[in-house]
């Protein structure tokens, strides 16, 4: 399958899986170049591998999310703060 | 922004019944569904699709919601891309009474409702009008004032979705201004403008910075770049405008 780039918002359903709060909405911290996203501006790839979301300005890779065998892996090294609001 | 957290249950899979398929262009079809369960959704989110085979093996595709939150029932539009794995299934298989697996609302970024006001500059290119379609029913439904600009790229146009309903809605209503571009094909006389979105279109159709719009551009990936990009070179503001882009999704 082609490498596929798409908006942050195209994670919103695999985010939204494992967290309990819409995800598209809540903000990451670039660790590479500092910038605040909404996680629905970032930009996302979805390979056969797992979904990668990324840094909009600097292609940091924030969020890769890999699935089987029955759970979740989560590696968030490139998300400084995850930034939710309070309802 | 207080409003942005929305807290919810689990995303839960849930199954939909097909009330209704109906043509909407050669290579789009609307998809009307009842979900039972269903909670609602916001104008701009989009819901995940997914196809199970008699083996097991599973596709999923995400489709932007296309009808208000006030209608009864959830309009998808799906375009059928002939390599797809999902899309053929869905224009061609799917009928009255078929059942569908799909979850959602998702998404809180790609949203408008009524109350945030406007003015709104919607930039759309093929199917990328789902969504948009959704805020300007919702904009109609909530009998909202907020003056609204569409810009609608299609290939020709019979290409252009829900044309006939634009353009009922633009002339009943002074305050939405509906522009086609037809990139590839003109109907004899057509004195629009015919050529992909530029600077100089933008220019012309989007109110101006000043004015501060809220900008919603969806469609495929280069025209969705190209536009923001535009956008923000004009003067606009990088966090009023807002983007979704499509594919290549795979179908």
């Amino acid at each position: 399958m082609d490498e596929n780039r798409l908006d942050g918002n195209a994670a919103g359903g695999l985010l939204g899986e494992i967290f309990p709060f819409e995800m598209t909405t809540a903000q990451v911290t670039c660790t590479s170049c500092g910038s605040l996203w909404r996680v629905g501006q970032t930009m996302v790839y979805g390979h056969d591998m797992g979904t990668i979301v990324r840094c909009a300005s600097c292609d940091n890779t924030l969020i890769r999310v890999g699935r089987g065998q029955g759970r979740y892996l989560l590696d968030m090294r490139g998300v400084r703060y995850l930034q939710v609001e309070e309802a | 922004m207080a409003e942005t957290r929305t807290p919810r249950r689990k995303l839960v899979w849930r199954i939909g019944e097909v009330i209704e398929t109906s043509p909407e262009t050669p290579r789009t079809k609307s998809l009307f569904l009842e979900v039972p369960g269903w909670e609602g959704h916001k104008a701009g989110q989009h819901v995940d699709v997914r196809l199970t085979a008699e083996d097991g093996y599973q596709a999923q595709r995400s489709y932007s919601i296309a009808s208000a939150p006030e209608d009864s029932r959830l309009a998808l539009v799906v375009e059928r891309l002939e390599d797809g794995e999902v899309s053929p299934y869905l224009t061609d298989e799917l009928h009255a009474g078929d059942r569908l697996e799909l979850r959602g609302p998702i998404g809180g970024w790609f949203t408008w409702e009524a109350r945030e006001g406007g003015p709104l500059l919607l930039v759309a290119g093929g199917s990328g009008i789902a969504p948009l379609m959704a805020m300007i029913r919702h904009r109609t439904a909530a009998r909202s004032e907020a003056p609204t600009s569409l810009l609608y790229s299609s290939r020709s146009r019979e290409d252009a979705i829900y044309a006939e309903e634009l353009d009922r809605l633009a002339a009943e209503d002074g305050a939405l201004e509906v522009t086609h571009t037809l990139t590839r094909y003109q109907p004899p006389g057509w004195t629009g403008y015919s050529r992909r979105i530029d600077r100089e279109m933008l220019e012309e159709i989007a109110p101006s910075p000043e004015q501060r719009p809220l900008a919603f551009v969806c469609g495929p990936t280069p025209l969705v770049e190209a536009v923001a990009t535009v956008l923000v070179e004009l003067g606009h503001e990088p966090a009023r405008v807002k983007t979704e882009r499509f594919g290549p999704t795979g179908g």
